[in-house]
């Protein structure tokens, strides 16, 4: 039924494009001189009548279910488990429902077919009211020979004004639940010992409602959540990624930019790009099935006790998962230097290593700075290759061959499998995540001011 | 102006340059006297700029160009394979269109050089380098409290007499000008003239500029470029008040360019 309405309005839609425009060249045929060319009337037609009766649909459907079911339980007052009730009657009207049928079920079912029937009629009417209304005034707009071009302006700016609205507010709706869990997770656990915290342990938090934690266990619990270990598991990891990743990045990105013919440059860019695009679960079990074991027979056979998953593994296979956004940034910077810098440095008679060392890459520096901030940033925030590669143990460790874990690894960990969604283990998790955002945010956005910079520098 | 008294400084002989397959400049043959300003203009794209990049060999870094024929310096051939063009640029400064100062102090801007050629063995001797330098470029007066601000903080025309001592700085026989004034106001434009008048008692100065005021007024022997090739070369006097060739005539008189 309700594709069927949007079908309808939707092909309504279409047809009055061509009709508007049609309408328009005919007062062309008149000698009226016309404020805009006609496709702009088919434009002006087609949103009045998709745009209403569309809003009116997509608010009708949202607002549909819970307004029948307050209309529905409003009859049934002395029923106690309501939402129950109201998922019983549901599923007895749609005819697969298999518990005992009591005769409120039966009511309930009645009544909700009846108010349903009366629902879809209305819809229908008020959304071809809708249609029609708009059509018309629309319509007699088009035979004024209003300012289509204009109206079709403003329609398209709400319009786009909107969607930006809708992704402003999903970020701050994921912000503010996050914040929330976090708060409740903090109101059983302190959090110093959270943030200081050197033990990390959350499988010792019973699966269990928060509000039912007794002191003594609370008590207990209090040192379960240390996330001390995770942060330096996740600066350890992200340090050796880097030390990978910014030389071979910066080199290449050097050498792109500085040194690479055409020929070369358009066929080595973009493979180096495709590093970018392995799907990082890829390189997880590369690393974790290739990489670690590969390092602990090393490691064995120099008489040295590598563990199989390892934060070295990890780290080494992140630092090639980054080097594509390193040297691809620093190959636009470098780009960007103006080459009138380049012509003054040989001029006075300077090589081009000379000249890369001294004025194109102090140059290009804060931008360079940027893109590996960036880099650290998606480090961090990186999960698949720790997750498979860098073990689960919670280590205060400074030793690559030992196995250690990251935020990110935790958070999967805590939230694998069934949970209770109260737990402070759970929580643990918002907790966490709250912390890495904040982290991230801080990074990208000294990434982001410093990148910023350095390009008013030369505009 | 006694012209064949002077001695020659520069002396290109049947050079041809092209840009990929389009050829820029088309047999050129032009002799540039020792401590004198020779002026090149001529309509825009008419290869001015491409011929004074020749003699620096600053067209090396640009992959697509290629040049035949000869170029000699003091009767040293420039255009071999075994010329050391870190040499040749030491000794054949350059100053560009827009100024370019490097965004370091203005004193790295003007120390880059001898740093890079090892000229100074200790911070007195840069120090006293960078000071010549500046003199010389008239701008010492309006820089000598703030030599570790930014080169970028100056104005345009300070900033384009930081080049010209950065220039300097290396001791050079020869500078190259590549159209400096036409990003500069008037003010700054009579600055950078009279300097120009005043290095060319040490210096062989080659000027590029769309100006003929400017060659009128700095030059002494002016060359005149339609199309990648020499129309007219002769005394920057004779050029404008009796040039021998009609195209030479028209252009100056603003019939067309």
């Amino acid at each position: 039924m309700n594709s069927l309405i949007a079908g309808v309005i939707l092909i309504l839609c279409l047809s009055s494009y061509f009709f508007g425009r049609s309408e328009a060249r005919k007062l062309v045929t008149q000698n009226i001189k016309l404020k805009a060319l006609p496709a702009y009337y088919g434009y002006y037609l087609s949103l009045w009548c998709g745009l209403p009766a569309l809003i009116i649909f997509g608010c009708w459907s949202l607002f549909e279910p819970t307004i029948i079911k307050v209309l529905i339980l409003n009859n049934f007052p002395q029923i106690e488990s309501k939402d129950l009730f109201y998922e019983q009657t549901l599923s007895f009207f749609n005819g697969n429902f298999s518990g005992e049928i009591t005769n409120e079920i039966k009511a309930a079912s009645i009544k909700y077919s009846s108010i349903n029937i009366i629902a879809q009629n209305s819809k229908i009417v008020i959304i071809a009211a809708a249609l029609i209304g708009s059509l018309t005034f629309a319509y007699r707009k088009i035979q004024n020979n209003n300012k289509a071009r204009d109206d079709v302006e403003i329609i398209l700016k709400v319009l786009l004004f909107t969607s930006s609205l809708v992704a402003i507010l999903t970020t701050v709706g994921i912000i503010v639940s996050l914040l929330f869990e976090s708060l409740k997770f903090f109101s059983t656990i302190n959090i110093f010992e959270f943030i200081f915290g050197t033990s990390w342990s959350p499988q010792r938090a019973f699966v269990r409602d928060a509000s039912a934690i007794t002191p003594e266990e609370l008590l207990e619990l209090q040192d379960a959540f240390g996330s001390v270990p995770l942060f330096a598991g996740t600066a350890f990891i992200a340090l050796i990624a880097m030390c990978v990743a910014v030389p071979i990045g910066l080199f290449s990105g050097i050498y792109l930019a500085e040194y690479a013919s055409t020929k070369v440059r358009k066929y080595s860019k973009p493979i180096i790009e495709i590093l970018a695009g392995i799907p990082t679960v890829v390189y997880g079990f590369f690393a974790a099935l290739t990489v670690g074991p590969f390092f602990r027979t090393l490691g064995e056979s120099l008489g040295l006790t590598v563990s199989s998953e390892s934060a070295l593994a990890a780290g080494l296979i992140m630092g090639v998962m980054i080097i594509p956004y390193i040297s691809s940034l620093s190959d636009d910077v470098i780009n960007s230097v103006p080459q009138s810098l380049r012509e003054g440095s040989y001029a006075v008679g300077a090589t081009k290593s000379e000249t890369i060392k001294k004025v194109v890459i102090p140059a290009a520096l804060p931008g360079i700075i940027g893109s590996i901030l960036l880099a650290v940033s998606r480090a961090i925030g990186e999960t698949m290759i720790v997750v498979m590669a860098a073990g689960l143990a919670a280590n205060l460790t400074i030793n690559p061959l030992e196995s250690t874990t990251t935020i990110t690894t935790q958070i999967v960990m805590i939230l694998v499998g069934d949970q209770e969604f109260d737990s402070p283990k759970t929580q643990a998790a918002f907790a966490l995540g709250l912390t890495l955002f904040i982290a991230t945010l801080i990074l990208n956005y000294i990434a982001l001011r410093v990148v910023k910079k350095y390009r008013e520098k030369y505009d | 102006m006694e012209l064949n008294n002077s001695k020659i400084k520069i002396k290109a002989k049947n050079l041809n340059v092209y840009y990929g397959k389009k050829q820029a400049l088309f047999d050129i043959n032009l002799d540039i006297n020792q401590k004198e300003v020779t002026a090149l203009i001529g309509p825009s794209g008419c290869g001015k700029s491409t011929f004074i990049r020749c003699i620096n060999r600053m067209n090396d870094v640009i992959d697509i160009c290629k040049v035949e024929g000869s170029v000699e310096i003091d009767g040293a051939e420039i255009n071999e394979k075994n010329v050391d063009v870190v040499t040749l640029r030491e000794k054949v400064g350059m100053v560009f269109q827009k100024p370019n100062p490097f965004p370091k102090s203005i004193y790295d801007n003007i120390a880059y050089g001898p740093i890079i050629h090892g000229a100074a063995e200790n911070k007195d001797q840069m120090d006293n380098i960078v000071e010549t330098s500046l003199k010389k470029a008239a701008l010492w007066d309006e820089v000598k409290d703030r030599l570790n601000e930014p080169g970028t903080s100056l104005s345009g025309g300070q900033q384009q007499r930081l080049c010209i001592a950065r220039a300097l700085s290396v001791n050079p026989e020869v500078i190259l000008m590549d159209e400096p004034c036409s990003a500069l106001d008037p003010i700054a434009t009579a600055k950078i003239e009279e300097l120009i008048d005043d290095l060319k008692k040490s210096y062989t100065i080659v000027i590029v500029t769309h100006s003929m005021a400017q060659a009128v007024r700095v030059s002494q022997k002016t060359g005149f470029f339609h199309l990648g090739k020499i129309i007219e070369v002769d005394s920057t006097d004779k050029i404008f008040k009796n040039p021998a060739n009609k195209m030479t005539q028209d252009y100056i008189t603003g019939r067309f360019g």
